[in-house]
């Protein structure tokens, strides 16, 4: 297993034009091209601001301007829902490749997962953009109740976006272990990818993105969401690019789980190394 | 020689593994069952090759015959890696390519350039390596003109030229070549075969896995030949393909006596249909309806065939014939009462159903007087002089008008073999003669 994994780094050359690949064969074709990649969520963005202020106001407390404190969670979310969803089916799609040519199959569900995480690049500026906007000119309501307006405060501090580097690290991490797990179990049990599309859907409702994690409903299950190792990612997202403290208080978790991913990304390694030979008889 | 082989396989077993039915496997039941890990476990297994042994030289080629489902193509994945032996070792020295499949890798949607280098890299190459060699690969799949269009919008014949010409030029040591050559036109099969005496000539190995034995035989250093998963026969290629051959010729006898034995049960069991509509019976000669209807048996029962064998000059019963050999038909016939209108007929059709030739007793003039009981009528082919082909057997007895008596419509099957490869129906009696001074042709191989 270790051996395989050192060879893996031969292939960096490999991956990166597959990935590389993956991104112009997505927008071939498509007059906007590669825009789209901005386009996307730049029009995500806008449709949730717009909901969410306009037509069904979202009041609670803290989460204003609530359009960009979704995004921050969302963001990553669909990283980390769309590489699972199509890793899980990647090994059947791509198995010309792995029947007849001599290619180490953990590069398809790596490459997923990496292409995935570019296009997560390509949002980001676009919440830099909104986060910026909304840090100089603060986004403001009127309080029903004594009728004055409300300013909402969010701030970028250094200091906090000093840790989203190790955020993204560990979400990788996290990804590509279970992202190796999942390719490699649908080979034999193909029912995966539809549980997998169904967990995720479940998964994303339980994890704190489109309510605060510090909202009091939760306090009775929060050893269930603590449970989640997206829990942690969605909230270190939010603590370091939304909210305005200056400190980031979600570090001994965000440690934790750096741990736990590697643990992940072992287990998911050595499973799908245990099942590679199959690979070639069974796809 | 080098005394160190290229590829060496040795005691080599690869047993397919079935994964627990597994089409009818799903998490479900196997977390219902408990057994996930029994699920992963093979329980049913099929070798696709037993203790396989053989070595290949540096710097030959070698080529693996054999057929389909003989274990060729599994021998070709285990030498590239593709596949693990399950006992046994495989030793390869030197970088491979493998041309197993063309264009593997290839993605529809971005343009040749791109795949040339995606898939340059995936078969081993470094970017740089593959720069220094795109206008090669590009003039060898006479591509110029397309290599930026998207792969998609490519035909097969551009696809597989391309693919071959990457997989080429990845400079291996060691080729892997199945069947690949099956593909494409004339004009770029004959590129390839250039290329592989190129690499010949440059010392390079090549193991060629084909059902095409004169490429086996003009081009190879050395065969093998497996069946069934076990090695039959290795050494001079000349050789092994002719046991080859050999083979397939006695397995198509059985085949074909198998299905004649059949069609003869059929016929014995179901009693001859009294004027069945098949066909109309035509009143000249008789043959009208023979190319009206399919095959079966029908007759009014008057006179029965009650047996057919095809016999060659050694009086063996046998159903494959060399061009120009002798053949003989026997029909044993049977009258149950007095007939005096009775004629012998046979014909002989190609696979395209065209009748190669038809004949009967009353056409040449043999005249039936009377016959009762039991009697033996042969039909001797001093020379079968067909083209390679399969063939089938009309036989029939009937009256001189066309009433049949007993019709045996295409129920009988030969094999007609020939080295050479000429073409068309009939292979008359020939030799070519040549005069001049100035016209000189090669002593045969």
């Amino acid at each position: 297993m270790w051996h395989n994994l050192a060879r893996l780094a031969r292939y960096r050359g490999l991956i990166q034009s597959l990935v590389a690949r993956e991104l112009k064969a997505r927008y071939r074709g498509s007059f906007l091209g590669f825009f789209w990649s901005f386009v996307n969520p730049l029009l995500l963005l806008i449709i949730y601001s717009v909901v969410f202020s306009v037509f069904l106001p979202n009041r609670v407390e803290g989460v204003q301007p609530y359009g960009v404190f979704l995004f921050c969670g969302l963001l990553p979310w669909t990283w980390f829902s769309t590489a699972l969803n199509e890793a899980s089916g990647v090994l059947i799609s791509g198995g010309n490749l792995i029947k007849k040519v001599l290619f180490p199959a953990e590069v398809l569900p790596i490459v997923t997962v990496l292409a995935n995480m570019v296009h997560f690049f390509f949002g980001l500026p676009i919440l830099a953009l909104f986060l910026v906007w909304f840090t100089v000119f603060p986004a403001t309501s009127v309080d029903p109740d004594t009728g004055r307006v409300v300013q909402h405060a969010i701030a970028l501090h250094w200091q906090e976006l000093v840790w989203l580097p190790l955020v993204i690290a560990t979400q990788l991490v996290l990804t590509t272990g279970l992202a190796l797990f999942l390719s490699a179990l649908t080979v034999h049990f193909r029912d995966i990818r539809d549980i997998v599309s169904n967990l995720l859907t479940f998964w994303f409702f339980a994890t704190p993105i489109i309510y605060p994690w510090f909202m009091e409903n939760l306090d009775g299950y929060r050893w269930f969401f603590n449970l989640n190792p997206f829990t942690h990612l969605a909230v270190s997202y939010q603590e370091i690019l939304f909210f305005p403290e200056n400190e980031f208080g979600h570090w001994r978790w965000l440690l934790a789980l750096v741990f736990a991913s590697v643990g992940v990304f072992i287990a998911g390694y050595w499973v799908f190394d245990r099942l590679r030979d199959s690979f070639a008889e069974v796809v | 020689m080098n005394p160190a082989p290229a590829i060496e396989l040795v005691d080599v077993t690869k047993i397919y593994r079935r994964y627990g039915g597994r089409q009818f496997t799903t998490l479900k039941s196997a977390l219902l069952q408990r057994s996930i890990l029994e699920d992963l476990r093979p329980n049913e297994t099929f070798p696709a090759l037993r203790d396989v042994s053989f070595a290949v030289p540096k710097g030959s080629t070698f080529g693996v015959v054999g057929r389909n489902g003989s274990g060729k193509s599994t021998a070709l994945k285990l030498v590239a890696g593709i596949t693990k032996p399950t006992s046994g070792t495989v030793r390869v020295e030197g970088r491979i390519s493998a041309l197993i499949e063309l264009g593997a890798g290839f993605h529809p949607e971005i343009s040749g350039r791109e795949n040339v280098f995606i898939n340059g890299i995936m078969l081993g190459l470094t970017k740089r390596e593959v720069q220094r060699r795109f206008d090669e690969i590009v003039e060898f799949a006479e591509l110029r003109d397309f290599i930026d269009a998207p792969v998609k919008t490519y035909s097969s014949g551009m696809y597989m030229r391309l693919g071959f010409a990457v997989a080429i030029h990845v400079d291996p040591d060691i080729l892997l070549v199945d069947e690949v050559l099956a593909v494409g036109d004339e004009g770029f099969t004959h590129k390839c075969l250039d290329k592989f005496g190129e690499f010949k000539r440059r010392g390079k190995t090549i193991l060629l896995v084909t059902h095409s034995l004169g490429l086996v035989e003009r081009f190879c250093d050395e065969a093998v030949w497996l069946d069934n998963g076990t090695k039959r026969a290795q050494g001079d290629p000349k050789r092994v393909t002719g046991a080859y051959v050999t083979d397939v010729e006695r397995q198509e006898e059985q085949f074909l006596s198998l299905g004649d034995a059949k069609a003869k049960r059929e016929a014995g069991e179901a009693e001859p249909a009294v004027d069945r509509p098949a066909g109309p019976v035509a009143a000249d000669g008789g043959h009208a309806d023979m190319f009206q209807a399919g095959e079966g048996r029908w007759g009014s029962g008057g006179v029965e065939i009650t047996g057919v064998t095809l016999m060659n000059d050694q009086g063996t019963a046998t159903h494959v014939y060399h061009t120009g050999e002798p053949m003989t038909v026997e029909l044993r016939v049977h009258a149950a009462g007095l007939v005096s209108d009775f004629v012998f007929g046979a014909g002989i059709f190609n696979a395209e159903g065209v009748c190669v030739y038809g004949t009967n007793t009353d056409i040449e003039e043999h005249e039936g007087d009377t016959f009762i009981g039991d009697a033996t009528v042969r039909l001797e082919i001093e020379s079968l002089d067909l083209v390679e082909g399969t063939y089938k057997l009309d036989v029939a007895v009937h009256k001189r008008d066309g009433a049949p008596y007993d019709y045996h419509r295409l129920l009988y099957t030969f094999r007609v073999k020939s080295r050479l490869k000429d073409v068309g129906i009939y292979r008359p009696r020939h030799r070519w003669t040549f005069s001049g001074d100035r016209i000189r042709f090669k002593a045969p191989k």
